[in-house]
């Protein structure tokens, strides 16, 4: 007996060290979205106290609840090692119908909507079915949706339908609306995601395939629910962004595209490996917008130097996230 | 620059009282969506030399230029938001879409604060809008076309940014200008995206499907392009309409010498954002009677006097007219009525 439990001891010494190495930093990853998140706010805070204020915060953060749908909707192709290149003119397209046939004539709208939704969940079943990149496929898509958007509104205008102005615009007592928001939407996600049997099959279907397959789940159906998610949280990133601007404009979502992206890797998520987090994104997203534009115009850069500051903020913050992911290696 | 502030603050609090404009303690920011060709340079550098005075002459205690990194909507909303918690007194903007921005621009002026757009402008009616009469430019191009080409013929349409007021203004400008002169015929419409080397790829695959064409009609910055896609093709160098760009009428100059080639150029002039400015200090010095549309000329130049401005455009600028105050003036008497 005592041989066998010394035998077993050396063993098992030298392993749990590394083991703890790697749960720190994998304990670091998940707190460092937060962190960043801190860092922005401090700074803004150093920078422009008044802004750290319920009207401040209104006003810097009612932009980001776009952002974090589109995030949200960006980490679901994500999690089933896919990418999504048409998110972006996606947003934009559901901001044109926003702004026009949900106002105008709301079923249609609606049916517009949930059949962009179904357009969504088709892509995924392609994809799967002929094993085709979704680089490629959502590349091509984002140019489809371009092109409707401009059909839909060939010149900006519209207008938002009034209850989603009032939804967008409304002001709870000492919790500003974005935060609630935000909170709203990573607590909702990530109990779906995260701690649900079929969430756990979602996730699956990026991190190991193989696994699952045998386990005699489908691959196809996992893969149609996350584009079906995605299209969803999209058609709510854009109406979010109407509510906001009030008006649309069919480039208005352009941007959306690589800030979903650089959102879910700063979140903690993973490209490949089904390795995601919601409430990384939702904070990834806004850290996102916190250190784009309010960062910025509270620094007072010189104009000509502007947007190569934008872009050095975005590498100085997803730099830190790398570092830490490598030393989890 | 810091020092500069904190002079002119303790100059604003000195003046009050004296005999001083009343905005020198007031703050105003400009808001652009867009840097990235010659017409937005040569807006910025024209924007930077009047303020960079008006500052050092105590009419206003700051001036700042914020320039967003991408073209997009929600960027340029976050980034009037934050001017707004920056406490600003007056926010000028070249908007990246008229209706999109609304919301914020709303915020703004709820704020207390005073907006005044231009180029590309806003249309909420809290704000002001500095407006060039594009519809205008895009008729008078057929008529100046009419011109050149008494006997009519066949015309190539480039058109700009899809999606953008300013294009979608040009070109009904243009339908106008052939509704009455029926001797035109457009017979092809390409995308130019208001940039030579874009319009000279579209005008290049268009060219072999198209018939003989007398004349181009443009929105500036893509007639240089266009002229080098038919030399290209070694197709006959119709009728371009010109948009004041120094490589336009370079083309123009050298075309003229050689066998007198005519045509017309106009465009907006950059700096119009001067303009915008001087509406923005009028409006906070206190005057009420300024109408918020505002309608001024757009520059245009002909085959008598584009020769003598061309040498004063920068190597790859655009031509533009930086607005003194008492221009600023009269550009607002004149929209008194």
């Amino acid at each position: 007996m005592r041989p066998e439990m010394t035998a077993i001891t050396p063993g098992t010494a030298p392993r749990s060290s590394p083991r703890g190495n790697a749960a720190r930093a994998r304990m670091l990853r998940s707190l460092l979205p937060a962190l960043s998140l801190a860092l922005v706010l401090i700074a803004i805070a150093w920078l422009n106290p008044r802004a750290i204020s319920y009207f401040g915060f209104n006003l810097m953060l009612n932009l980001a609840i776009p952002i974090a749908l589109a995030t949200i909707a960006q980490m679901f192709v994500i999690a089933g090692n896919e990418l999504d290149l048409s998110i972006g003119t996606f947003v934009g397209f559901v901001g044109c119908v926003t702004a026009t046939w949900l106002r105008d004539a709301p079923l249609i709208g609606v049916l517009v909507l949930l059949g962009s939704i179904g357009v969504y969940a088709l892509l995924g079943a392609l994809i799967h079915l002929r094993n085709l990149p979704s680089i490629v496929v959502t590349l091509g898509m984002s140019f489809v949706w371009q092109g409707l958007a401009i059909l839909v509104l060939p010149k900006p205008g519209g207008k938002a339908p009034d209850w989603l102005l009032s939804i967008m615009s409304f002001k709870p007592p000492y919790i500003p609306f974005p935060i609630l928001a935000a909170l709203l939407i990573a607590v909702v996600v990530h109990f779906g995601l995260m701690r649900t049997s079929y969430g756990v099959i979602l996730r699956g279907s990026g991190g190991n395939a193989a696994a699952l397959r045998r386990a005699g789940w489908s691959l196809l159906r996992a893969k149609i629910a996350l584009f079906a998610l995605t299209g969803l949280f999209g058609v709510l990133s854009g109406m979010a962004l109407i509510g906001i601007t009030t008006s649309a404009d069919a480039n208005i979502g352009n941007g959306y595209t690589l800030l979903s992206i650089a959102g879910v890797i700063l979140g903690g998520g993973e490209f490949v490996g089904g390795r995601v987090s919601p409430i990384g994104a939702v904070l990834g997203a806004l850290t996102l917008a916190l250190a784009a534009s309010p960062l910025l115009t509270f620094m007072h850069i010189p104009p000509d130097w502007q947007v190569a500051a934008n872009g050095a903020i975005l590498i100085i913050v997803l730099a830190a996230r790398v570092l830490i992911s490598r030393r989890e290696r | 620059m810091k020092k500069l502030l904190v002079l002119s603050a303790l100059a604003a609090m000195l003046a009050s009282g004296t005999a001083l404009a009343d905005t020198s303690g007031k703050k105003i920011a400009f808001s652009n969506n867009y840097a990235g060709n010659s017409w937005r340079q040569a807006m910025l550098d024209s924007y930077g030399i009047v303020t960079k005075k008006a500052v050092e002459d105590k009419i206003v205690a700051a001036a700042d230029i914020f320039t967003t990194a991408d073209k997009e909507v929600p960027t340029q909303a976050a980034q009037v938001q934050n001017l707004i918690l920056q406490g600003y007194d007056a926010i000028v903007i070249n908007a990246a879409s008229p209706d999109a921005l609304n919301g914020a621009i709303k915020q703004a002026c709820d704020a207390g604060i005073v907006v005044v757009s231009f180029d590309g402008i806003v249309t909420e009616p809290c704000a002001y809008r500095v407006v060039v009469d594009f519809k205008d430019m895009g008729k008078q191009e057929v008529e100046q076309m009419a011109k050149f080409q008494p006997k009519g013929g066949n015309l190539l349409e480039i058109r700009g940014l899809a999606g953008t007021s300013i294009d979608d203004a040009i070109h009904a400008g243009i339908l106008e200008g052939v509704a009455a002169h029926p001797e035109f015929k457009i017979v092809g419409s390409v995308t130019g995206d208001w940039d030579q080397t874009t319009a000279q790829k579209a005008v290049a695959t268009i060219l072999p499907s198209l018939p003989d064409v007398v004349g181009i009609v443009d929105q500036g910055g893509d007639g240089y392009g266009a002229a080098q896609a038919f030399a290209a093709a070694g197709k006959p160098r119709p009728t371009i309409i010109m948009g004041n760009r120094q490589d336009e009428l370079k083309w123009w100059k050298e075309q003229k010498d050689k066998d007198g080639y005519q045509t017309w150029s106009a465009s907006i002039a950059p700096g119009v954002s001067t303009l915008a400015f001087w509406v923005a200090q009028q409006v906070l010095d206190g005057r009420k009677d300024i109408p918020h549309d505002l309608l001024v000329p757009y520059l245009a130049f002909t085959q008598d006097d584009f020769e003598a401005a061309l040498p004063k455009i920068k190597e790859g600028g655009v031509a533009t007219h930086e607005y003194t105050q008492e221009e600023a003036i009269a550009a607002i008497k004149t929209n008194i009525k």
